[in-house]
Protein backbone atom coordinates (compact mmCIF):
# COMPACT_ATOMS: atom_id res chain seq x y z
CA UNK A 1 0.00 0.00 0.00
CA UNK A 2 1.40 3.29 -1.15
CA UNK A 3 1.95 6.19 1.71
CA UNK A 4 -0.47 8.16 -0.54
CA UNK A 5 -3.48 5.66 -0.98
CA UNK A 6 -2.71 5.67 2.85
CA UNK A 7 -3.11 8.94 3.35
CA UNK A 8 -6.30 9.29 1.63
CA UNK A 9 -7.97 6.49 3.42
CA UNK A 10 -7.54 8.25 6.70
CA UNK A 11 -9.06 11.55 5.26
CA UNK A 12 -11.62 9.61 4.28
CA UNK A 13 -11.88 7.47 7.61
CA UNK A 14 -11.95 11.45 9.04
CA UNK A 15 -15.00 12.55 6.86
CA UNK A 16 -17.03 9.59 7.52
CA UNK A 17 -16.53 9.94 11.39
CA UNK A 18 -17.31 13.76 11.34
CA UNK A 19 -20.62 12.96 9.25
CA UNK A 20 -21.32 10.51 11.71
CA UNK A 21 -20.63 13.04 14.74
CA UNK A 22 -23.33 14.74 13.15
CA UNK A 23 -26.01 12.76 14.89
CA UNK A 24 -23.58 12.24 18.22
CA UNK A 25 -25.94 12.36 21.42
CA UNK A 26 -23.43 14.56 22.87
CA UNK A 27 -23.14 16.63 20.32
CA UNK A 28 -21.38 17.45 17.39
CA UNK A 29 -18.68 19.78 19.32
CA UNK A 30 -18.14 17.61 21.82
CA UNK A 31 -17.58 14.94 19.42
CA UNK A 32 -15.42 16.78 17.25
CA UNK A 33 -12.84 17.69 19.66
CA UNK A 34 -12.95 14.03 20.59
CA UNK A 35 -11.95 13.22 17.31
CA UNK A 36 -9.65 15.86 16.48
CA UNK A 37 -7.58 14.70 19.61
CA UNK A 38 -7.88 10.84 18.89
CA UNK A 39 -6.23 11.50 15.26
CA UNK A 40 -3.63 14.03 16.53
CA UNK A 41 -2.68 11.73 19.14
CA UNK A 42 -1.35 9.34 16.17
CA UNK A 43 0.22 11.49 13.57
CA UNK A 44 3.66 10.78 14.74
CA UNK A 45 2.89 7.04 13.43
CA UNK A 46 4.74 6.42 10.26
CA UNK A 47 4.78 2.29 9.89
CA UNK A 48 2.17 1.53 7.57
CA UNK A 49 1.32 -1.73 8.85
CA UNK A 50 0.26 0.50 12.12
CA UNK A 51 -1.32 3.06 9.96
CA UNK A 52 -3.03 0.36 8.79
CA UNK A 53 -3.83 -1.39 12.11
CA UNK A 54 -5.22 2.23 13.16
CA UNK A 55 -7.43 2.59 9.99
CA UNK A 56 -9.45 -0.46 10.49
CA UNK A 57 -9.84 0.02 14.21
CA UNK A 58 -11.26 3.88 12.62
CA UNK A 59 -13.91 1.42 10.49
CA UNK A 60 -14.73 -0.53 13.52
CA UNK A 61 -15.93 2.38 15.40
CA UNK A 62 -18.13 3.59 12.39
CA UNK A 63 -19.81 0.31 12.08
CA UNK A 64 -20.12 0.55 16.28
CA UNK A 65 -21.56 4.65 15.77
CA UNK A 66 -24.16 3.36 13.14
CA UNK A 67 -25.04 0.53 15.53
CA UNK A 68 -26.01 3.12 17.84
CA UNK A 69 -27.77 5.18 16.58
CA UNK A 70 -29.75 2.51 14.82
CA UNK A 71 -30.54 1.26 18.38
CA UNK A 72 -30.94 4.23 19.86
CA UNK A 73 -33.83 5.00 17.01
CA UNK A 74 -35.24 1.71 17.94
CA UNK A 75 -35.31 2.08 21.24
CA UNK A 76 -37.07 5.49 21.02
CA UNK A 77 -39.36 4.40 19.13
CA UNK A 78 -40.63 1.34 21.07
CA UNK A 79 -40.41 3.33 24.38
CA UNK A 80 -42.64 5.67 22.63
CA UNK A 81 -45.37 3.55 21.04
CA UNK A 82 -44.98 0.06 21.94
CA UNK A 83 -45.18 1.21 25.88
CA UNK A 84 -47.48 -1.97 26.65
CA UNK A 85 -45.60 -4.30 25.67
CA UNK A 86 -42.73 -6.65 27.66
CA UNK B 1 -43.97 -10.94 -13.59
CA UNK B 2 -40.68 -9.21 -14.17
CA UNK B 3 -39.68 -6.96 -11.14
CA UNK B 4 -41.92 -5.30 -9.36
CA UNK B 5 -41.92 -1.68 -9.26
CA UNK B 6 -42.29 0.20 -6.08
CA UNK B 7 -42.64 3.34 -4.86
CA UNK B 8 -42.30 4.08 -1.21
CA UNK B 9 -43.36 7.36 0.57
CA UNK B 10 -40.99 8.78 3.00
CA UNK B 11 -42.26 12.04 4.95
CA UNK B 12 -39.95 14.58 6.38
CA UNK B 13 -40.56 14.86 10.42
CA UNK B 14 -38.49 16.57 13.34
CA UNK B 15 -36.17 14.39 14.14
CA UNK B 16 -37.43 11.81 16.29
CA UNK B 17 -34.31 12.88 18.88
CA UNK B 18 -36.22 16.56 19.55
CA UNK B 19 -37.80 17.71 21.79
CA UNK B 20 -40.95 19.05 20.63
CA UNK B 21 -42.09 22.65 21.52
CA UNK B 22 -46.05 24.06 20.72
CA UNK B 23 -45.86 27.51 18.76
CA UNK B 24 -47.13 30.06 21.13
CA UNK B 25 -50.07 31.22 18.68
CA UNK B 26 -50.99 27.26 19.23
CA UNK B 27 -51.46 26.52 15.56
CA UNK B 28 -48.53 24.31 15.62
CA UNK B 29 -45.51 23.33 16.52
CA UNK B 30 -42.08 25.16 16.50
CA UNK B 31 -40.51 23.58 13.33
CA UNK B 32 -37.97 26.50 12.22
CA UNK B 33 -33.77 25.73 12.79
CA UNK B 34 -35.69 22.31 14.47
CA UNK B 35 -33.62 18.91 13.13
CA UNK B 36 -35.77 17.52 11.00
CA UNK B 37 -34.87 14.19 9.26
CA UNK B 38 -37.20 10.52 7.46
CA UNK B 39 -39.77 9.49 9.59
CA UNK B 40 -38.38 6.24 11.04
CA UNK B 41 -40.83 4.21 9.96
CA UNK B 42 -40.79 5.51 6.28
CA UNK B 43 -36.74 4.42 6.31
CA UNK B 44 -38.32 1.15 7.15
CA UNK B 45 -40.17 0.63 3.94
CA UNK B 46 -37.85 2.57 2.01
CA UNK B 47 -35.01 -0.49 3.38
CA UNK B 48 -37.61 -3.13 2.62
CA UNK B 49 -38.11 -1.76 -1.02
CA UNK B 50 -34.52 -2.01 -1.58
CA UNK B 51 -33.77 -5.25 0.10
CA UNK B 52 -36.64 -6.50 -2.32
CA UNK B 53 -34.52 -5.13 -5.21
CA UNK B 54 -31.07 -6.87 -4.16
CA UNK B 55 -33.60 -10.20 -3.99
CA UNK B 56 -34.00 -9.02 -7.67
CA UNK B 57 -37.54 -9.19 -6.77
CA UNK B 58 -38.04 -5.44 -7.52
CA UNK B 59 -37.02 -3.49 -10.63
CA UNK B 60 -37.49 -0.42 -9.60
CA UNK B 61 -37.27 1.64 -6.13
CA UNK B 62 -39.07 5.68 -6.69
CA UNK B 63 -39.26 7.81 -3.58
CA UNK B 64 -41.56 10.08 -3.09
CA UNK B 65 -42.00 13.09 -0.15
CA UNK B 66 -44.74 15.55 -0.68
CA UNK B 67 -43.61 19.02 0.74
CA UNK B 68 -41.52 21.86 0.81
CA UNK B 69 -38.21 21.88 -1.03
CA UNK B 70 -36.36 20.96 2.07
CA UNK B 71 -37.65 17.04 1.77
CA UNK B 72 -35.48 16.68 -1.23
CA UNK B 73 -32.65 16.36 1.61
CA UNK B 74 -35.20 13.54 2.94
CA UNK B 75 -35.56 12.20 -0.61
CA UNK B 76 -31.44 12.28 -1.41
CA UNK B 77 -31.19 10.03 1.89
CA UNK B 78 -33.94 7.63 0.04
CA UNK B 79 -31.85 7.85 -2.63
CA UNK B 80 -28.84 7.09 -0.54
CA UNK B 81 -30.02 3.86 1.18
CA UNK B 82 -30.94 2.69 -2.50
CA UNK B 83 -33.62 3.81 -4.43
CA UNK B 84 -32.96 4.68 -8.02
CA UNK B 85 -35.34 7.75 -8.53
CA UNK B 86 -37.49 10.14 -6.17
CA UNK B 87 -40.28 12.29 -7.19
CA UNK B 88 -40.52 15.85 -5.47
CA UNK B 89 -44.43 17.22 -4.86
CA UNK B 90 -43.26 20.54 -3.62
CA UNK B 91 -46.21 22.16 -1.90
CA UNK B 92 -45.51 25.64 0.08
CA UNK B 93 -44.58 25.49 3.75
CA UNK B 94 -48.09 27.30 4.81
CA UNK B 95 -50.19 25.07 2.72
CA UNK B 96 -48.48 21.84 3.54
CA UNK B 97 -48.63 22.66 7.37
CA UNK B 98 -52.73 22.78 6.64
CA UNK B 99 -52.31 19.40 4.50
CA UNK B 100 -54.21 16.09 5.58
CA UNK B 101 -53.45 12.50 4.98
CA UNK B 102 -56.29 12.12 2.62
CA UNK B 103 -54.40 15.25 0.03
CA UNK B 104 -51.22 12.94 0.45
CA UNK B 105 -52.94 10.05 -0.21
CA UNK B 106 -54.67 11.29 -3.28
CA UNK B 107 -51.07 12.35 -4.71
CA UNK B 108 -49.77 8.87 -4.17
CA UNK B 109 -52.39 7.14 -5.56
CA UNK B 110 -52.05 9.37 -9.49
CA UNK B 111 -48.25 9.41 -8.61
CA UNK B 112 -48.44 5.34 -8.12
CA UNK B 113 -50.98 5.12 -11.59
CA UNK B 114 -48.83 7.67 -13.45
CA UNK B 115 -45.71 5.47 -12.46
CA UNK B 116 -47.35 2.13 -13.37
CA UNK B 117 -46.13 0.86 -9.71
CA UNK B 118 -46.71 -2.90 -8.56
CA UNK B 119 -46.56 -2.15 -4.88
CA UNK B 120 -46.33 0.95 -2.50
CA UNK B 121 -44.77 0.94 1.01
CA UNK B 122 -45.37 3.01 3.48
CA UNK B 123 -44.67 4.07 6.55
CA UNK B 124 -47.81 2.53 8.61
CA UNK B 125 -47.48 6.31 10.34
CA UNK B 126 -45.15 9.32 10.67
CA UNK B 127 -44.13 10.24 14.07
CA UNK B 128 -45.15 13.91 13.63
CA UNK B 129 -49.03 13.57 13.16
CA UNK B 130 -49.21 9.76 13.91
CA UNK B 131 -52.15 9.93 11.70
CA UNK B 132 -52.11 6.21 10.48
CA UNK B 133 -54.32 6.65 7.67
CA UNK B 134 -52.51 7.61 4.67
CA UNK B 135 -52.04 3.78 3.18
CA UNK B 136 -55.23 3.14 4.57
CA UNK B 137 -56.41 5.60 2.47
CA UNK B 138 -54.33 4.93 -0.94
CA UNK B 139 -55.21 1.83 -0.83
CA UNK B 140 -58.68 2.86 -0.34
CA UNK B 141 -58.32 5.58 -3.24
CA UNK B 142 -56.80 2.75 -5.95
CA UNK B 143 -59.23 0.10 -4.55
CA UNK B 144 -55.89 -2.36 -4.18
CA UNK B 145 -55.53 -4.47 -1.22
CA UNK B 146 -53.96 -3.36 1.88
CA UNK B 147 -51.74 -4.60 4.57
CA UNK B 148 -51.03 -2.66 7.27
CA UNK B 149 -48.15 -2.54 10.34
CA UNK B 150 -46.00 -5.52 8.46
CA UNK B 151 -43.45 -6.82 10.38
CA UNK B 152 -42.35 -9.55 7.48
CA UNK B 153 -42.68 -9.30 3.46
CA UNK B 154 -42.91 -12.32 1.62
CA UNK B 155 -43.45 -11.97 -2.31
CA UNK B 156 -44.84 -15.49 -4.06
CA UNK B 157 -46.23 -15.80 -7.08
CA UNK B 158 -48.25 -12.78 -8.37
CA UNK B 159 -49.04 -11.98 -4.40
CA UNK B 160 -47.56 -10.91 -1.55
CA UNK B 161 -47.42 -13.16 1.91
CA UNK B 162 -47.47 -10.42 4.64
CA UNK B 163 -47.17 -10.89 8.52
CA UNK B 164 -48.99 -7.91 9.92
CA UNK B 165 -48.79 -6.84 13.84
CA UNK B 166 -52.23 -6.61 15.01
CA UNK B 167 -53.19 -6.52 18.73
CA UNK B 168 -52.50 -9.32 20.96
CA UNK B 169 -50.35 -10.97 17.92
CA UNK B 170 -49.63 -11.43 14.45
CA UNK B 171 -52.02 -11.85 11.22
CA UNK B 172 -51.01 -13.15 8.05
CA UNK B 173 -52.48 -12.61 5.25
CA UNK B 174 -51.84 -12.93 1.61
CA UNK B 175 -52.80 -10.27 -1.23
CA UNK B 176 -52.53 -9.74 -4.80
CA UNK B 177 -50.68 -7.57 -6.53
CA UNK B 178 -50.44 -4.35 -6.96
CA UNK B 179 -51.30 -3.76 -3.30
CA UNK B 180 -50.41 -1.21 -0.42
CA UNK B 181 -48.37 -2.39 2.27
CA UNK B 182 -47.77 -0.44 5.17
CA UNK B 183 -44.41 -1.12 7.55
CA UNK B 184 -44.35 -1.85 11.68
CA UNK B 185 -40.77 -1.11 13.54
CA UNK B 186 -39.93 -4.83 13.57
CA UNK B 187 -39.79 -5.16 9.95
CA UNK B 188 -36.64 -4.87 9.30
CA UNK B 189 -33.33 -2.41 10.56
CA UNK B 190 -32.74 0.38 7.97
CA UNK B 191 -29.23 0.82 6.95
CA UNK B 192 -27.51 3.93 7.47
CA UNK B 193 -27.32 6.54 4.26
CA UNK B 194 -23.41 6.52 4.29
CA UNK B 195 -21.74 10.26 3.06
CA UNK B 196 -20.23 8.78 0.00
CA UNK B 197 -23.81 7.07 -0.78
CA UNK B 198 -25.56 10.85 0.37
CA UNK B 199 -22.98 12.05 -2.73
CA UNK B 200 -23.51 9.30 -4.70
CA UNK B 201 -27.63 9.82 -4.53
CA UNK B 202 -27.31 13.56 -5.74
CA UNK B 203 -26.43 12.05 -9.34
CA UNK B 204 -29.57 10.44 -9.27
CA UNK B 205 -32.74 11.49 -11.12
CA UNK B 206 -35.53 13.86 -8.61
CA UNK B 207 -38.37 14.72 -10.70
CA UNK B 208 -40.24 17.93 -9.67
CA UNK B 209 -43.90 17.94 -9.82
CA UNK B 210 -46.76 20.37 -7.88
CA UNK B 211 -50.12 18.92 -7.02
CA UNK B 212 -51.86 20.41 -9.91
CA UNK B 213 -50.20 18.30 -12.28
CA UNK B 214 -51.64 15.31 -10.64
CA UNK B 215 -54.95 17.50 -10.73
CA UNK B 216 -55.07 17.12 -6.76
CA UNK B 217 -56.81 20.04 -5.16
CA UNK B 218 -55.01 20.08 -1.87
CA UNK B 219 -57.53 23.15 -0.19
CA UNK B 220 -57.74 21.99 3.42
CA UNK B 221 -60.60 20.25 4.99
CA UNK B 222 -59.80 20.71 8.17
CA UNK B 223 -59.23 23.73 10.64
CA UNK B 224 -56.98 23.57 13.28
CA UNK B 225 -58.58 25.14 16.52
CA UNK B 226 -55.80 24.95 18.81
CA UNK B 227 -52.27 22.68 19.39
CA UNK B 228 -51.33 22.10 23.02
CA UNK B 229 -48.61 20.31 25.48
CA UNK B 230 -50.05 17.23 26.93
CA UNK B 231 -50.48 18.12 30.56
CA UNK B 232 -47.63 17.82 32.86
CA UNK B 233 -47.40 15.68 35.61
CA UNK B 234 -48.21 16.99 38.85
CA UNK B 235 -44.91 16.16 41.29
CA UNK B 236 -45.27 13.93 43.97
CA UNK B 237 -44.63 14.10 47.77
CA UNK B 238 -41.81 12.98 49.81
CA UNK B 239 -43.20 11.73 53.24
CA UNK B 240 -41.01 11.02 56.74
CA UNK B 241 -42.82 8.15 58.03
CA UNK B 242 -45.69 5.83 57.21
CA UNK B 243 -47.75 7.44 59.81
CA UNK B 244 -47.72 11.02 57.15
CA UNK B 245 -48.57 8.25 54.69
CA UNK B 246 -51.80 7.14 55.83
CA UNK B 247 -53.19 10.67 57.12
CA UNK B 248 -52.49 11.56 53.83
CA UNK B 249 -54.23 8.85 52.12
CA UNK B 250 -57.23 9.01 54.17
CA UNK B 251 -57.48 12.87 53.60
CA UNK B 252 -57.35 11.86 49.37
CA UNK B 253 -59.91 9.44 50.79
CA UNK B 254 -57.79 6.13 49.60
CA UNK B 255 -58.09 4.68 52.23
CA UNK B 256 -61.10 3.78 54.56
CA UNK B 257 -60.43 4.31 58.17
Amino acid sequence: MSAQNLHSKVIHLYKTLLYLGREYPKGYDYFRTKLKNAFMKNREVTDPKEIEMLISRGEYIVKELEALYMLRKYRTLKKRYYSDET
Amino acid sequence: MSGLRVLVGCKRVIDYAVKIRVRPDKMGVVTDGVKHSMNPFDEIAIEEAVRLKEKKLASEVIAVSCGPPQCQETLRTAMAMGADKSIHVEIDLATYEKMSPLHVAKLLSKIAQDNKVDLILLGKQAIDGDCNQTGQMTAALLDWPQATCASSIEKTNGDIKVVKEVDGGLETVKVKLPAVVTTDLRLNEPRYATLPNIMKAKKKPMEKKKPVDYGVDIDPRQKVVSVEDPPTREAGQKLDNVQDLVTKLKEQGLLTS
